[in-house]
């Protein structure tokens, strides 16, 4: 084996600062206010953090699956996330999700369904061809960002599965093994992390089953090796590190919902003008992007896919179906 | 020892020392703030840190008593309302951070605000309880009030401190993690604790 020991006088490769990191500080100075944005920082793509493996996405054709709001530094969107399975602080996640394997994985896809299986990630990897769609995503704590995920639209999955007529509902199960998740051990939550959709909002074209985000895998913290993301919905809707989808007749509890059923509903859409009980979701705080001293920007109906799913709600009462 | 430190204590340095020392948490933060290092979300962090400072203030500043007596250094009192004082600037700090950072001085929707959410109204609250507290932190106000008015005020404090720990308990609420919350709550049952303790002490009746 060769092995190429660089010069003296050269940097060794770890000392170049990378650089989405010059770039996100430089954003994170803009906002502060103290330097002009820089127009590197408006370069498109965003930068991924080029330690992961490369996963990339064509450019989506689905309508709305292209927002052309600026994305999120990759440092943010990978530092400042709510996983409970590792900790209830935001940091936590990204300082503890390394202990969890992603390799080998299985998802089992059962329930009211003809075919059921048993998929291994990388046969769910090649199942569908993996699109590139830039979604904004609203947390219910009220702060935002947009990341640039790659997969394909969960109906694909769903369509091989053949549900059965007495499927109205899809349920996500999150992995939950202690070995590999410090955070089980508290009792925030009633574990495994369970989600659910109804039947149509999971064929929705933008319902992405997601295998990475700025053009490499998902970092473990942000759900690798697959999750969900549903753009129109607050980000806890959108399960991550999912081990079981399975098709239900009754509508299941969701994990938020059995712990708190006032303030966390089942459909849990984005809509700016229903309050959580103790906040108000009117407005938001965009990460990395508005400054310290700007004001919140408003919270658009269903995250701004109104034209998109505003349909699957028609004749609803959103305030009651909160 | 005792006696060492005592001098230190009653030394012209104590005060400035301490009055730096004070300081320090915030010239952190405003530190951190300008050169990116709170995170993604350096507002929330900002608040957050202000609101951790003025527990610690607080907590501290109701420490200075039991401290006092259990050491014997009677010179510790003298350090107390500078304490007090920085607490609530820290607490001034904090509600102003809020109200910038979080609602853009927008005071219709801060109005709406501390209604709708019950810790924001009891962290308010307790800042409206120490506003009288700081303003009657200068000697002439203990004479103007009387010694004993004056104490019988101060004792608000002790209010402040547990509607302030209902604050963050409340705040942490959603999110079901009560365990830094615990933490302070079992140090605030320590520091009042210790107060009844010694005043059902010396209420009882003594035994021949």
């Amino acid at each position: 084996m060769l092995i190429k020991t660089p010069p003296a006088h050269e940097p060794h490769p770890s000392e170049i600062t990378p650089r989405h990191a010059y770039l996100n500080r430089r954003t994170a100075l803009a906002g502060l206010g103290l330097a002009a944005a820089s127009p590197l920082a408006l370069a498109q793509p965003a930068p991924g953090g080029g330690k992961l493996a490369k996963l990339p996405g064509a450019r989506s054709a689905a309508a709305g699956a292209v927002v052309l709001d600026k994305p999120t530094g990759y440092a943010d969107a990978t530092s400042y996330n709510n996983f409970y399975e590792f900790g209830t602080d935001k940091s936590d996640p990204a300082e503890r999700a390394h202990t969890m394997k992603t390799r080998p994985w299985t998802v089992m896809v059962e329930g009211e369904c003809a075919k059921p299986g048993r998929y291994d990630i990388d046969a769910l990897l090649k199942l569908s061809a993996m699109e590139e769609r830039i979604y904004r995503l609203r947390c219910v704590e009220g702060w935002s960002m947009v990341i640039p995920w790659v997969g394909y639209s969960l109906s694909e999955l769903i369509k091989r599965a053949e549900p059965t007529g007495k499927a109205k509902f899809v349920e996500f199960t999150t992995l939950a093994d202690r070995a590999q998740m410090p955070g089980l051990r508290s009792g925030v939550l009633d574990w495994p992390y369970v989600e659910a959709l109804r039947m149509d909002e999971a064929m929705h074209p933008l319902a992405l089953l997601t295998f990475g985000m700025y053009g490499e895998v998902l970092p473990n913290q942000n759900g690798a090796p697959v999750r969900v993301v549903l753009p129109w919905k607050y980000g806890f809707k959108s399960a991550k590190s999912i081990v079981k989808i399975r098709f239900v007749e009754k509508q299941p509890v969701s994990s938020w919902e059995q712990s708190a059923p006032q303030e966390y509903g089942f459909y849990s859409n984005v809509n700016p003008g229903v309050a959580h009980p103790r906040w108000s979701q009117a407005s938001e705080r965009r990460i990395g992007e508005d400054g310290l001293f700007a004001k919140k920007r408003p919270t658009l109906m269903f995250n701004g896919y109104e034209a998109q799913v505003g349909q699957l709600y028609a004749g609803m009462d959103l305030r009651r179906n909160f | 020892m005792r006696q060492a430190l005592s001098k230190a204590l009653l030394s012209g340095v104590a005060k400035p020392a301490l009055f730096v020392t004070c300081l320090l948490p915030l010239a952190w933060l405003v530190y951190a703030a300008f050169t990116n290092q709170l995170g993604a979300n350096p507002a929330e962090a900002l608040i957050r840190g202000l609101g951790d400072w003025t527990l610690r203030g607080l907590w501290l500043t109701l420490a200075i008593t039991p401290l006092r007596e259990l050491t014997g250094l009677a010179a510790l009192a003298r350090l107390r309302r500078m304490l007090g004082v920085f607490t609530f600037a820290y607490a001034s700090l904090h509600l102003l951070a809020y109200g910038w950072l979080d609602m853009g001085l927008d005071l219709a929707e801060i109005a709406v605000d501390i209604a709708k959410r019950p810790f924001i109204l009891m962290g308010f609250a307790a800042w409206a309880l120490m506003l009288p507290l700081a303003a009657t932190s200068f000697n002439k106000a203990i004479k103007v009030l009387g010694a004993k008015r004056w104490q019988a005020l101060h004792k608000a404090v002790y209010a402040v401190s547990v509607i302030a720990l209902m604050h963050f308990i409340w705040m942490r609420a959603g999110k079901n993690d009560f365990a830094e919350p615990a933490v302070y709550g079992v140090i605030l049952a320590v520091l009042l604790g210790w107060r009844i303790f010694k005043r059902l002490a010396r209420k009882k009746p003594r035994l021949g």
